[in-house]
């Protein structure tokens, strides 16, 4: 009620002056409204796309949906009880703390230290060089997920080309991904995560004013010193901004992994998004699948707050 | 202005092609017969037969369109899609290749339409043998789905590697034991050779229970109850059979009688089995299916000019020798009709003429498949395919089915994975045994196993 009589009168702001003493408050809250209905078609579009299935996922994990058997028909509401059935579950502390080290290993620690290297080292670098470097880094990057699954499970299979190399020197064949199946993974997701973490440090350091490096560089800062207490500082936004990126796309990898090694062996690379994947479809229990995806859900919106904090400017 | 009028197009033109789109899809439904099957680079049987039996529906039915839609995807994968598409009635398929294990879940699922009246009018259905009527059937006893073949497991020896271990051909053995005394003998002899070969693992999925595992568990002496006890409908736990298995294919890993566990984890290992181990003579014996020499023939994945000479088959004994004295497993595929098809009786016509007398004998000789229809299994051809039919269907006498609940995929992961935390060494078999026991319990519950 109080939006229709209100939206009129704040449609004609001119008038405002003319009542100096009226109901102020009451029209700029009325202006404001106004100003945000251009908003609503992308926030219905955001409900709809967005929130719309984050709240699908949630009912789904209540329910003992399945693809086949009795539940694919007639579904019923079970409450909590995959989520019990899930922290009872063995393999689900094993999988938080593999897709833990997946995340933490190869995104968090490796792209960031890794990509802000290249590119601190690129800005040196003679063009020729840099642009060398900077398209092998990429190559890896524009290559859809899947050729780049494929291509890392050539590599590091146990006829594959890293054993070649290896061999070349003298080192015995391993079984990466037997062996060591997560890092093989990591390996890989670095591989093929750098490029991101690297395109956008670069355009952070190119922002950075040669001026206040040289002023630091006569002050007598070393290299370390002036990357420490000048560069980092002035590009501190863009490293939380990019974490955040890395960390939630890091934290739903699944063709990577199912393609190098499907989870094994035993479940030994087995990370959320893989077993959402195998009970969902595998064994054909949905609502059981969905229950561990929306933990995912969860867990990556726990990142997002800490990050957005982060992020919020600072009041000098 | 002129921004405005090429928008206006655009909406026109975008405005034309939805609803153009969305009348020709109403048209055609109507009169489309949707066929959903699995092909792959090594399985093209069911392709061929479906192309030429489109054909001659087409002719026998003017007006109506086969739309033939195969998945590229393994068994797994398949079944997945599959039950995706059953989910609505605008995507579920009419016709569909459908495992006898997933029989009894999708019918009561609702994906599958009751056949028992279409039957009843079908003068070939008399053909059948009755275990093929049988693995059609869902719990309410009526007819779901009819067979196109099925399949047994024997033992594929290579009779070059045994002979030069000194062992004579034809083999059959008798006990566990004596698969073990062989497969020493080939170690002593050749090194290099893999001496006897059962999968395990969760790499190759079900290949680990149907072609190895199960053959050991169902030889003990539980027998036909080893894993699931019918009487009671309950699941077995707790068996000193199910240790003795474990153990057995841990004695196979340890001593290096098998390939290594590594390898064995490689969900592709069936390929170098029958692409190079066998043909290069490196491996002495494994557990494989009926379908083995389609792989060899001419026109086959691998094929192998020879393989009717080196090979030999053998069934594979129980674990002491006790009665009946060898094991097999069965599966095999069948044709169901769709619960939401939107022509049930043409589906159903379209699903007798491919399993006619003509397109079954044509489909079991190609795929190397175990005849269900008399006809087909009486037909000189049908012998004739490959020299290995006779010993394959002899099988049949002693072979078991799974049991098709809709628990089962679980319960053979829980097995496959006891059978790999044992090759690995991660577990002895008494700890992979009860920790198996553990997870039909989680999936089962309580209620639902029994200890024996």
């Amino acid at each position: 009620m109080t939006t229709e009589t209100v939206s009129p009168v704040s449609m004609a702001p001119r008038r405002r002056g003319k009542e100096p003493n009226g109901s102020r408050p009451l029209r700029g809250w009325g202006t404001q409204l106004v100003r945000k209905i251009p908003l609503i078609p992308a926030i219905a579009l955001m409900a709809v796309f967005l929130l719309g299935p984050i709240i699908w996922s949630f009912y789904g994990s209540l329910t003992n949906a399945a693809l086949t058997g009795p539940h694919a028909v007639n579904v019923d509401f079970i409450g909590l009880d995959n989520y019990r059935k899930l922290f009872a579950d063995p393999t689900f502390p094993l999988s938080v703390g593999l897709t833990v080290i997946f995340v933490l290993g190869s995104a968090v620690i490796s792209q960031t230290v890794l990509g802000l290297g290249l590119a601190l080292i690129m800005e040196k670098a003679n063009k020729f060089l840099s642009g060398l470097v900077g398209t092998i880094v990429v190559t890896a990057w524009v290559l859809p997920e899947i050729v780049a699954a494929f291509v890392s499970y050539a590599y590091f299979s146990k006829d594959g080309t890293l054993n070649q190399l290896l061999a070349g020197i003298g080192i015995p064949a391993i079984n990466w991904l037997y062996t060591y199946p997560m890092v093989a993974v990591c390996l890989a997701n670095v591989w093929r995560g750098t490029a991101f973490s690297m395109l956008i440090y670069q355009a952070a350091l190119n922002d950075v004013p040669p001026e206040i490096t040289e002023a630091a560089k006569i002050d007598g800062a070393g290299g370390l010193k002036r990357l420490r207490y000048v560069t980092i500082p002035m590009i501190k936004r863009t490293i939380n901004t990019t974490l955040m990126l890395v960390t939630l796309s890091t934290l739903s990898v699944f063709t990577l992994i199912y393609v190098m090694t499907s989870g094994g062996p035993g479940n030994l690379s087995t990370t959320l998004p893989i077993l959402a994947y195998k009970e969902a479809f595998k064994f054909s229990d949905i609502g059981y699948g969905t229950a561990i995806a929306t933990v995912m859900l969860l867990v990556g919106a726990v990142f997002s707050i800490v990050y957005i904090r982060a992020l919020r400017p600072e009041k000098d | 202005m002129k921004k405005r009028v090429v928008s206006a197009i655009s909406v026109a033109a975008m405005a034309a092609l939805v609803l153009g789109a969305c009348s020709a899809g109403g048209e055609s439904s109507d009169k489309t017969i949707k066929v959903v099957y699995e092909k792959t680079d090594s399985f093209t049987a069911l392709d061929t037969l479906f192309t030429s039996v489109k054909a001659e529906f087409e002719k026998a039915n003017p007006g109506v369109t086969v739309e033939l839609q195969p998945i590229a995807a393994d068994d797994n994968d398949y079944k997945t899609k599959l039950a995706l598409s059953q989910r609505s009635a605008d995507t579920a398929p009419d016709v569909f290749y459908e495992d006898t294990s997933n029989v009894r879940s999708d019918a009561e699922a609702g994906y599958l339409l009751n056949l028992d009246e279409y039957v009843a009018g079908w003068d070939d259905w008399s053909q059948f043998n009755d275990g093929a009527k049988l693995a059609g059937v869902g719990d309410d006893g009526s007819i779901y789905s009819v067979s196109l073949g099925t399949d047994t497991r024997v033992i594929w020896y290579n009779k070059n590697v045994l002979e030069a271990a000194g062992v004579s051909t034809p083999w059959q053995p008798e006990s566990w034991a004596d698969i073990l005394d062989v497969a020493r003998k080939i170690k002593a002899t050749q090194p290099g050779v893999v001496p006897f070969n059962l999968y395990a693992g969760t790499g190759t999925g079900e290949g680990t229970v149907m072609q190895g595992f199960w053959e050991l568990l169902y030889g003990t002496d539980l027998g036909a109850d080893s894993l699931y006890d019918s009487e009671s409908q309950k699941w077995v736990v707790g068996s000193q059979g199910f240790i003795d298995s474990l153990e057995f294919l841990k004695t196979l890993y340890d001593e290096g009688l098998a390939v290594t566990p590594a390898e064995a984890l490689d969900g592709n290992v069936w390929k170098s089995v029958f692409g190079e181990l066998f043909p290069k003579d490196m491996l002495g014996a494994t557990v494989e299916g009926s379908y083995t020499p389609s792989f060899w023939v001419k026109g086959g994945s691998y094929e192998w000019a020879d393989y009717d000479k080196v090979m030999g088959t053998a069934l594979f004994p129980t674990q002491d020798g006790q009665a009946p004295g060898g094991v097999s497993m069965s599966g095999g595929w069948t044709l169901a009709v769709g619960a939401k098809s939107k022509n049930p009786d043409l589906a159903f016509e379209f699903l007798t003429m491919a399993l006619s007398f003509e397109n079954a004998l044509a489909y079991d000789n190609e795929n190397a498949q175990i005849a269900v229809r008399d006809d087909v299994a009486a037909d000189p051809s049908y012998v004739a395919a490959n020299p290995f039919v006779q010993a394959v269907t002899d099988a049949v006498s002693v072979t078991h089915f799974r049991p098709a609940t809709s628990d089962y995929a679980q319960i053979s992961t829980a097995a496959q994975e006891a059978t790999e935390a044992v090759i690995t060494g991660q577990a002895s078999p008494k700890d992979a045994a009860a920790a198996y026991d553990a997870a039909v319990e989680g999936v089962v519950g309580a209620d639902k196993i029994t200890k024996k």
